[in-house]
């Protein structure tokens, strides 16, 4: 290792010198470690600075002379971080003072060229400060323009990217996006919403937003605008028409949003607005399409509907009017000239209905088929409005209506209901309006009738008659009654009707008449009937069962008209006989007369079926139409059931001999004919003494019993037996 | 409308920048005029800024030493500003070649600098991010890329919290970090206060006054506000000090005054 002092010559001690330059260090390191900013610790930097003490010593007494080593040591204390002013003047004041003192001992200079040294030597050393700090301070700040010019063009590209981005965003996006400065100066849009305002830039751009009022704006819309103006509201959202630039209208889904700048002051206003002009039309369509009957083109049921419930709760001081029309014989209209003369048909009624509601508050609606309304409110509609609004209607019908041609007269049956807002629900004046139209109808048509409570209550309890009749067959509230059929020749009992009784829940039990025509006008007959066959067939059975030694008793069961129609009828008998085992002669099915009376040989083809099969038919109510004697001979009837009139007038005493006459005379006739005479109605001794002196066969009446559960029968029977 | 996660702030040099404030309070170049001069208003109040400054670097390089004396190879750096000179990675890779450092910081220029002085240390790197949202910081491709969050961890928040205000939620972020090191990692803090400030309250005020009207608040946190940092963590000897007690190389008393201002601690995550 070369030393500075194996240098200073051989007069010098080396351990000397080294000690020395430890101390020289150890001054110089705490002059200016504290303006350093090193992150040494200050043994560390002592120890840095030593080799760079050892250098200047060596320069001191080196020959020849050179101060190239202090520029060096000038330079390595800018590369030790000692860059403060402060530590080149400290340092060349610990120089000036120590170093000739610490290290020019033993030294073969003269003591004056020494410190003439050392003061080159300080020059030299400041030189290389200098020129390392001006370096280092080029180099520092070009590398941190560097750094600030990379950081910037990277965050350049980088918005560059964004905006891009955006950019492409805005420009390709679907739904219309426009900004505009606070005062409504649109600053840029972007295709889409250029498109939807009919595809000129210059009809949206540099235009101003509070141009573009139009009439069906929505009342707040411009409140909305300006509170966002104002900056007191962020955004807002509504449905907006807008002009195009070839004065159509374009309606909008439209959002304004407030834009801030970074101190939250309100800066521009961005509207993104999605062009719902063809959704609204369709709709519009839609809507109408929902409203109005296709064919006629007045409002349907659902509008009517609306406008009804709109009536009826409008107010205690509004009242209304409806006028329920059904066209009469329209069906026949139909069937006879074809569905497409019957929709023209209604297309005329619909035209001439139309010019009877004319004034505000009257329309006409088509509910379906040829059932129209016409509903008239106000708070000065009266009865007779209603009235006259009604006789309007029949007027407009009563010129005939040309069809093809033809010459139609139309007639219809209008049911009127008008009241006061607010007491009734549209489907209860409804129903009252529809009831009341059948009145009009089952009192001939061509008239309307005023809405009654009464009759409405009835019709109700029918209506809620016919709706209970399926139910009530499968809850099993219907029972059989029997009456008991009694020979006059002896007084035995012969046999049993069967009368079927609702044990309603509600209005306790209830006679065949009071709801057998309801279920022939449903239907609900076939199974009725078809039940009643079984359970008294079944229980017809069961007498036999027990009375095997009495002779035949037989069961009368009663067909309507609709079961005579059924198809299946003489598949039910037959499976009903077969499956309780009855024999079919011990069965007679009551048919009325005016049910067969002109009938068709195909409606007694299943009768005759069944006669064949050894049933009896029992031809009810005989004697109550217009009785065709002559027809009889052709008909599969083996009984004649004579109407209780005829044996009213033997209940007085004497009897009405005109009543005996007939009687006997249709005895005869029957008997002629091979057919049994059952009486109906004997109700006293002396009836049935003459009903069997004229030859009658069988008598049932409440003179022998009265209707009753089977167990009665069954106690007659054994009273017979005894 | 809030700027997308990914892109950067504009860099506006008319601004002074914490990092390089700090460059030239340690006597660097690495640093334009604005930033010159918000520095010499600073020291106006308290002209011993720099050895504040000098204090840290010393108290990290000692920290430094001691994490990987702990066996702890892997540093991330966060709020690492302009390297100069006794950075974290020349510390650690000296003690040892292996140790794995990545910077985190917020200022671009700073990272765009340290981009060019890491430049071919494969086991050094910076990352863009911000200590406000510690999982940017967490899922930077740098620490995915250099650190193995399963092992232990040196986190470095040294000079860093005091330029987070309380609704910056700084408590919240240190936690977060705190949560995703593996246990044995250490925190590793230093954080300006008025404690121990040689100078009165009201004139260092001054200089907390220069920081807010360069937009970089300068948070003064008491010795215990700073304590909560280290919540569940368990001190290293000698605990929450100022910066010259913490595990000095020479008597502490031979430091300047200034040195003493603030708080410097090491915690263990158990």
């Amino acid at each position: 290792m070369s030393t500075p002092a194996q240098a200073s010559g051989p007069a010098a001690d080396p351990d000397d010198l080294e000690d020395r330059l430890q101390r020289f260090a150890t001054i110089w390191s705490r002059a200016i470690f504290p303006v350093t900013a090193t992150s040494m610790t200050r043994i560390e930097f002592e120890q840095h600075l030593l080799p760079l003490a050892r250098l200047l010593s060596a320069a001191l007494r080196a020959r020849p002379f050179d101060v190239a080593p202090a520029q060096s040591v000038g330079a390595a204390l800018v590369a030790a971080h000692c860059t403060d002013p402060d530590a080149l003047s400290r340092t060349l004041g610990v120089v000036d003072s120590y170093l000739v003192l610490y290290c020019g001992a033993g030294a073969d200079t003269p003591v004056d060229d020494l410190r003439a040294r050392c003061a080159r030597l300080q020059h030299a050393l400041a030189a290389g400060f200098a020129r390392a700090l001006r370096e280092r301070t080029l180099s520092e700040q070009e590398a941190i323009a560097r750094s600030a010019l990379a950081a910037r063009a990277f965050a350049e590209q980088a918005l560059h990217a964004t905006e891009a981005r955006f950019r492409a965003v805005f420009e390709d996006a679907a739904i219309g996006i426009g900004i505009a400065d606070l005062e409504g100066n649109v600053l840029d849009v972007n295709g889409a919403l250029t498109r939807m305002f009919g595809g000129l830039e210059q009809v949206v751009r540099g235009r101003r937003v509070t141009e573009w009022v139009h009439p069906e704006d929505a009342p707040h819309v411009w409140n909305l605008y300006g509170e966002l103006v104002r900056g007191e509201r962020d955004h807002f959202r509504v449905e907006k028409p807008f002009y195009r630039s070839d004065g159509t209208v374009l309606w909008t889904n439209l959002t304004v949003s407030l834009l801030r700048d970074p101190e939250g002051r309100p800066q521009y206003q961005l509207a993104l607005m999605e062009d719902t002009t063809e959704r609204r039309l369709l709709n519009l369509r839609l809507r109408y399409e929902a409203t109005h009957d296709a064919l006629t083109g007045l409002p349907n049921r659902t509008l009517f509907s609306e406008r009804l419930e709109k009536a009826l709760t409008a107010g205690e001081d509004s009242r209304f009017g409806l006028c329920y029309l059904d066209l009469d014989g329209f069906k026949a209209i139909n069937d006879s000239l074809g569905h497409a003369a019957g929709d023209r048909l209604l297309v005329e009624v619909a035209d001439r209905l139309q010019s009877c509601a004319t004034a505000p508050g009257e329309m006409v609606a088509r509910l379906g088929g040829d059932e129209f309304v016409a509903l008239t409110t106000g708070p000065d509609v009266t009865a007779r409005d209603a009235e006259e609004l009604a006789g309007r209607i029949l007027g407009a019908l009563s010129t005939p209506i040309s069809l093809d041609g033809r010459e139609i007269t139309v007639r219809g049956s209008v049911g009127i209901v008008e009241g006061r807002a607010g007491e009734r629900g549209p489907a209860d004046v409804l129903r009252s309006a529809d009831i009341t139209m059948y009145r009009a109808k089952s009192a001939g048509g061509n008239r309307y009738e005023r809405a009654d409570p009464e009759a409405d209550a009835r019709a109700i309890t029918r209506h809620g008659l016919t709706t209970a009749l399926p139910a009530a067959l499968d809850r099993g509230e219907f029972f059989i009654e029997y009456q008991p059929l009694v020979h006059l020749g002896d007084g035995t009992v012969h046999g049993a009707e069967a009368l079927v009784r609702w044990c309603h829940p509600q209005h306790g039990v209830l006679g065949p008449d009071r709801f057998i025509p309801l279920a022939e006008h449903t239907g609900l007959i076939v199974p009725l009937g078809r039940w009643v066959l079984e359970e008294a067939v079944r229980q017809a059975r069961f007498w036999t069962h027990r009375h095997a030694d009495g002779g035949p008793l037989r069961i009368n069961v009663n067909l309507s008209p609709t079961q005579l129609h059924h198809p299946g009828l003489v598949g039910d008998i037959t499976d009903v006989l077969e499956r309780s085992g009855l024999a079919p002669g011990a069965l007679c099915l009551e048919v009325t007369e005016s049910a067969l009376i002109g009938a068709e040989e195909d409606l007694l083809k299943p009768l005759r079926q069944v006669a064949e099969m050894g049933v009896d038919i029992a031809l009810d109510d005989f004697g109550t139409g217009y009785s065709n004697l002559a027809n009889l001979r052709r008909l599969p009837v083996s009984v004649l059931k004579l109407d209780r009139s005829f044996t009213r007038g033997m209940q007085q005493h004497p009897a009405d001999p005109v009543d005996m006459k007939i009687v006997e005379g249709i005895v005869s006739l029957a008997h002629s004919l091979e057919l049994a005479v059952t009486v109906e109605g004997v109700e006293t001794a002396a009836q049935a003494e003459q009903l069997r002196a004229l030859g009658c066969d069988t008598a049932q009446g409440w003179y022998y019993a009265r209707p009753g559960a089977p167990d009665r029968i069954h106690s007659l029977l054994l009273a017979d037996a005894v | 409308m809030d700027r997308p996660a990914w892109a950067p702030p504009g860099i506006d040099l008319s601004v002074p920048s914490v990092s390089r404030i700090y460059d030239y309070y340690l006597g660097g170049s690495h640093n334009f005029e604005v930033d010159r001069e918000a520095a010499r208003r600073a020291m106006e109040f308290l002209p011993g800024l720099p050895k504040i400054m000098q204090a840290n670097r010393a108290f990290m390089r000692r920290a430094v030493r001691h994490a990987v004396d702990e066996g702890i190879a892997q540093f991330l750096d966060i709020g690492s500003g302009i390297p100069t000179f006794g950075n974290v990675h020349e510390v650690a890779q000296q003690a040892d070649p292996r140790a794995r450092v990545v910077y985190v910081d917020h200022d671009p220029v700073a990272v765009a600098h340290s981009k060019a002085v890491l430049d071919g240390n494969d086991r050094a790197a910076i990352a863009a991010a911000d200590l406000r949202k510690p999982q940017d910081v967490l899922r930077s491709p740098e620490v995915s890329r250099l650190l193995d969050l399963d092992r232990p961890v040196a986190l470095l928040l040294v000079a860093v919290l005091h330029f987070l205000e309380d609704s910056d939620r700084p408590y919240e972020a240190v936690a977060e970090l705190r949560d995703a090191l593996a246990p044995g990692s250490l925190i590793i803090l230093t954080h300006a206060s008025f404690e121990g400030l040689p100078v009165p309250q009201e004139q260092a005020g001054g200089t907390v006054g220069v920081y807010r009207d360069i937009r970089n608040p300068l948070v003064m946190r008491s010795r215990d506000e700073v304590a909560r940092f280290f919540d569940g963590c368990e001190m290293v000897d000698p605990g929450l000090v100022a910066m010259p007690h913490w595990r000095p190389d020479t008597p502490p008393e031979q430091e300047d005054p200034y040195a003493f201002s603030g708080f410097a601690g090491v915690g263990r995550k158990g």
